[in-house]
């Protein structure tokens, strides 16, 4: 495990984890990281079996039970569970169009937002938004299909936490694409300026779709730009969930204390398409994306360190198997809405 | 909403502080309201929508930003996500191109796209309009393009009453309400104005249901169907006109999100012919939908074709005499009821 720190010299000093010194979390914590890994795994292989069952003859996107874009987030659980852990359902998350395991990690009821991926009525919104918009005021959670404009919104949320007098936090998520976005500088110079509880969260998968960071962008890390704006900024090199762990703990501390916002970057993997259908051509390691896999590498950890063996980790998966099923086969029952009904809701 | 019935003690404001009491009166009211933008602090706002405020309700509510406006839009959206009712300003309509991201994918879309579940009740003023040469980037209207995408309610008023009716009305809202300000309305002493910018206004708690169009003049001969700095020109052409014989009915649509058709209807069923003056820009906007909205309807209620005074698809020019060819001002709309009315 390996994290660079930079900091800002009017940031307030911290101690940086570092490699081999990182204390291992609980066993009871370890085990829930891998179990919400897990959990969303499993989610995202039965939407991909779901998505994929219907779009033939041939590959129409538009077709099926799942129709749309869809991003799926295979490789990048370590990021949501690492972080999510820290928070409870009174702190907000924005994430991107590739939600789905910051929404399951977050705690968003699986079948609610599995009705609304497969566009029904009894979805988080009614089968208005989709897999790209997901929002549910229960948990406080939302997401953007717009690359990094679901940071400011993150902003009104700590803003309206802070202004309450509470130590509620957001945290807004987004792509190593979107680094290079004016609203992901604008909200870090504000955020910073106004000192609200947010943690900023880059999920570093390589691609922007089919472009790679080294050609977007010649800054070697994005948490070197948290210097910046004058905050605390981490990258977590490996996809290495307690790293996650651990660099999240002090960056959601230091927000609830109210010291102000940080940047963490986790250089994560897609270990999938863009979105479904994306043939990936334009990727010269695609052969060794499974051998990155962080499951099975944070498994194996685990029963090496006698934290799982056998039959714990078959409790894990068949838990995961039955909440994954019970929330495929709600969203299935559910009813499509009426197209009569397809002008509701523009207005409160 | 209750709309206030009882007859009210007035005085005479002008726009922008009958504007600026009403936003003070709903703070007193209501904590969770707040006013946040550019310039809104110790300057009062560039065109006086804050005059004061910041003396009365202090930093913590009336909050100077950096020049970032998708990240203090989109911070608007998110406090009002979650329960409060920020009104955010953006300087000059014709700034929406920074953050038009903010404000149509995210302010305007969220309560749909979440089925209802999530509300956005936020008010986002803004300057619009030109007059005083300051160019084609700080001299749009830009209300139609606000009004054709879909979620939010877009309001424009013209009187110094309608700009605190409205404004209450706007504050109150569960929706985000686009309050945009034609600087020429607001009563600046740094700025040509009409006589009209100063009016009665009641004093205390005054909404003004948005959605109804008001009937500034009554008239029986033709229907001029205005909007904002442009109501106070029509109602300077219909006085000119009045003594040679034209009786001029004119309808200030108040707001464009909803839209008034029934007021468009009704006064255009009596007169039978119709002028729209719009100072924003002519195609795909504002003037063509009142047009539509009869055509729609019945297109028979037109004895005469409509006649439309708007912009004419050029950026708004610098010179004052380019400028003022291209603005909707009293020849040109003078000239239009004449088209309408010849017998």
């Amino acid at each position: 495990m390996t994290t660079h720190t930079s900091e800002s010299t009017t940031a307030p000093a911290r101690s940086a984890p570092q490699a081999g010194e990182q204390q291992r979390p609980e066993p009871a914590v370890r085990s829930r990281l891998f179990e919400t890994m897990v959990l969303c795994r499993t989610y995202e292989e039965a939407i991909l079996r779901e998505y994929h069952a219907d779009k033939g003859p041939g590959f129409d996107i538009g077709k099926g039970l799942v129709p749309g874009e869809m991003h799926l987030s295979a490789g990048q659980e370590p990021v949501a569970a690492g972080i999510c852990s820290h928070l409870t359902t009174d702190d907000a998350v924005t994430a991107t169009h590739r939600p789905h395991h910051l929404a399951i990690a977050h705690g968003v009821d699986l079948r609610r937002m599995t009705a609304e991926i497969f566009g029904r009525e009894a979805g988080l919104g009614r089968g208005r938004g989709g897999h790209m918009h997901l929002f549910d005021p229960d948990t406080h959670f939302s997401c953007s299909g717009i690359i990094a404009e679901g940071f400011p919104p993150a902003l009104g949320q700590a803003f309206a936490f802070q202004r309450r007098g509470t130590d509620r936090i957001a945290v807004a998520v987004t792509g190593e694409g979107a680094a290079n976005q004016g609203a992901f500088h604008e909200s870090l110079n504000l955020a910073a300026l106004w000192k609200l509880p947010v943690v900023f969260v880059v999920e570093d998968n390589d691609w922007a779709i089919s472009v790679p960071r080294t050609r977007s962008t010649a800054v070697a890390s994005n948490a070197d730009r948290a210097a910046s704006y004058g905050m605390p900024g981490h990258r977590v090199e490996d996809n290495d969930v307690e790293a996650v762990y651990a660099v999240a703990a002090e960056a959601v501390a230091r927000a609830r204390a109210g010291h102000g916002p940080s940047l963490i970057e986790i250089h994560t993997v897609r270990m999938w398409g863009h979105f479904e259908g994306d043939a990936q051509g334009y990727r010269p390691e695609l052969a060794e994306v499974p051998s990155h896999d962080p499951i099975p590498r944070y498994e194996q950890q685990l029963r090496a360190d006698g934290v799982l063996d056998d039959a714990r980790v078959a409790a894990i998966r068949d838990r995961a198997a039955a909440a994954v099923e019970d929330a495929v086969a709600f969203a299935k029952e559910s009813s499509t809405p009426d197209p009569a009904s397809a002008t509701d809701y523009v207005f409160a | 909403m209750t709309i206030m019935e009882a007859p009210q003690a007035t005085r005479r404001l002008t726009t922008s502080k009958a504007m600026v009491e009403a936003i003070a009166q709903e703070m007193e009211r209501d904590p969770s309201v707040f006013y946040m933008g550019e310039d809104v602090g110790a300057y009062g706002g560039i065109f006086s929508s804050t005059t004061g405020l910041l003396e009365t309700f202090g930093p913590q509510r009336i909050i100077d930003t950096p020049i970032s406006e998708t990240a203090f839009i989109g911070l608007g959206i998110g406090a009002a996500v979650e329960g409060m009712r920020p009104i955010v300003e953006l300087m000059f309509s014709d700034f929406m191109g920074v953050c038009l991201d903010q404000i149509y994918n995210h302010m305007a879309k969220i309560h749909f796209e979440s089925g209802g579940h999530v509300q956005v009740p936020m008010v986002l003023t803004m300057a619009a309009g030109g007059g005083y040469s300051d160019g084609a980037q700080h001299s749009q209207c830009l209300w139609g393009t606000f009004a054709h995408l879909p979620g939010m309610k877009v309001v424009v008023p013209s009187s110094p009453a309608d700009a605190k009716g409205l404004m209450t009305a706007a504050i109150r809202d569960d929706n985000p309400v686009v309050y945009i300000f034609h600087k020429g309305v607001m009563g600046l002493p740094w700025m040509v104005k009409n006589p009209r910018t100063l009016d009665e206004v009641p004093e205390g708690e005054y909404v003004v249901p948005i959605g109804k169009a008001r009937v500034a003049r009554e008239g029986s001969d033709v229907t001029v169907v205005s909007l904002s700095l442009s109501v106070h020109h029509a109602l300077d052409v219909a006085e000119k006109l009045a003594p040679q014989g034209i009786d001029v009915e004119v309808i200030d649509l108040r707001s464009l999100v909803p839209l008034d058709r029934e007021a468009i209807l009704t006064s255009v069923g009596k007169t039978g012919r119709l002028v729209v003056v719009d100072e924003d820009y002519l195609s795909c906007g504002v003037s063509g939908e009142v047009v539509a909205t009869v055509a729609e309807v019945d297109p028979g209620l037109l004895v005469m074709p409509a006649q439309r005074v708007a912009v004419p698809d050029v950026p708004i020019p610098y010179a004052h005499d380019l400028e003022y060819a291209v603005l909707p001002r009293h020849d040109r709309i003078e000239k239009a009821i004449h088209a309408v009315t010849i017998r």
